[in-house]
């Protein structure tokens, strides 16, 4: 077993892991923060996206020893004192899920794309999600609650 | 997963002191967690390389570019001096799987697994790159040797590449629309050397294309390699595409990649 600490939605969390613990299983199974799913578990549907130090990962492909240290974000930490994350509030708006499976992750991947891309196109958008599946295919709304959310972003 | 141990020294020569027999260097994951996780591999002990600052930064002096091994493809692909030295090999990196991917992913990892399929090969081979490690220097053409087989020694690590700048370059790929992997990648560098191709995606290990190579440093435009075909034998062919297939797209994207560079 491993001690490993990180900070993750602003709270200092600490335990002892064996060095093969997944950090999707470190949040769900040991945080108890069931927000983040474990869709394909082959890091190929994003649906178990959080950040990083800022950036969005597959928690699925990353071990939890590996984010020693590290400050980590899920989608549990993006609403502020009960409001709604404006990438939230716009997948709401815009009818952005359809099952709701996969929108963790879209979220995550969303938000970090429009930090690094402020004022994002339909193309960058659809470009910049081809980590995240949807298999209920509700892609178009998706894109849709994209723009309208980084137009609100300030970008 | 089946179990193993984990370490993170923080310099290159601890981590290849530390590495035993059965076990395997851990830099950006991408390709190592989800084989371990699949049980196609197993490891005594994980070395993780990202504790090691001396591996990661990019540094340019004009004719020659350095990337350090732990480099992300997302610092390539937004880094200003790849952009002003090489912007064919920002480009690159930008098409690498998906943004997650790319937030992880190493340019060292990728090239010492050598995935027939991946990218950067492509990039190291058609600009004459140079692979060095903490024991030695190796040429990208010596460094490749054949399907996910390098150069590299058991307890030998990467530590950076380095590429001369070239006149101009591009790098035009078929991606397989599932993983972004290169059905086929054509990366065309001209230089003062002479004009290199390097293949990657269509045969079992990254390959130049010498007819295209001879007929574009006469004529360095997509007119005088419409001509030439890729012998298909020896290529890969399975359920993405048959070799036949494969040499065909060769021609297309080479061609693709001489008009962008032109």
């Amino acid at each position: 077993m491993t001690t490993v600490t990180m900070t993750v939605n602003g709270k200092n969390v600490s335990a002892d892991v064996a060095p093969n613990t997944l950090l999707v299983d470190f949040i769900r199974n040991n945080l108890r923060l069931t927000g983040t799913h474990v869709g394909c578990d082959t890091s190929q549907c994003g649906a178990c996206t959080v950040h990083v130090d800022g950036d969005s990962i597959k928690s699925c492909t990353m071990l939890a020893v590996q984010a020693e240290g590290a400050d980590v974000t899920t989608i549990e930490g993006l609403a502020a004192n009960g409001d709604l994350h404006p990438m939230q509030a716009s997948f709401k708006e815009n009818h952005g899920l359809q099952c709701g499976f996969c929108t963790p992750g879209m979220i995550m991947s969303a938000v970090d794309l429009v930090k690094r891309h402020p004022n994002p196109s339909e193309e960058t958008i659809r470009s910049e999600l081809e980590g995240n599946i949807c298999r209920c295919t509700g892609y178009h709304n998706i894109v849709k609650s994209v723009k309208a959310a980084s137009e609100k972003m300030g970008g | 997963m089946y179990s193993f141990d984990y370490e993170r020294p923080s310099g290159v020569n601890d981590a290849a002191a530390s590495l035993g027999e059965d076990d395997k260097v851990l830099a950006g994951g991408q390709t190592l967690l989800p084989t371990l996780k699949l049980r196609l591999a197993q490891a005594g002990k994980l070395v993780d390389l990202s504790g090691i600052d001396e591996l990661k930064g990019i540094s340019s002096n004009g004719s020659e570019l350095s990337i350090g091994a732990m480099t992300r493809h997302v610092d390539v692909a937004d880094s200003a001096e790849v952009r002003s030295a090489i912007p064919a090999l920002a480009d690159l990196a930008s098409h690498i799987g998906d943004a997650q991917v790319r937030n992880r992913g190493t340019i060292g990892g990728s090239v010492a697994n050598n995935d027939p399929a991946a990218d950067y090969p492509s990039a190291l081979v058609a600009l004459g790159a140079t692979v060095h490690t903490n024991k030695r220097s190796i040429s990208a053409e010596d460094f490749f040797v054949d399907l996910f087989e390098t150069a590299l020694e058991e307890d030998e690590i990467i530590t950076k590449i380095s590429f001369p700048v070239p006149e101009s370059a591009a790098y035009a790929k078929f991606p397989n629309p599932a993983s972004r992997y290169a059905l086929v990648g054509v990366f065309v560098a001209k230089t003062s050397g002479g004009v290199r191709v390097a293949v990657t995606g269509a045969g079992p290990c990254v390959f130049r294309q010498s007819d295209m190579e001879a007929a574009l440093s006469s004529d360095f435009s997509s007119s005088a390699i419409s001509g030439i075909s890729t012998d298909a034998s020896g290529l890969n062919s399975d359920i993405h595409a048959s070799a036949e297939y494969r040499a065909n797209l060769v021609s297309v994207m080479a061609g693709r990649a001489v008009d962008a560079a032109s």
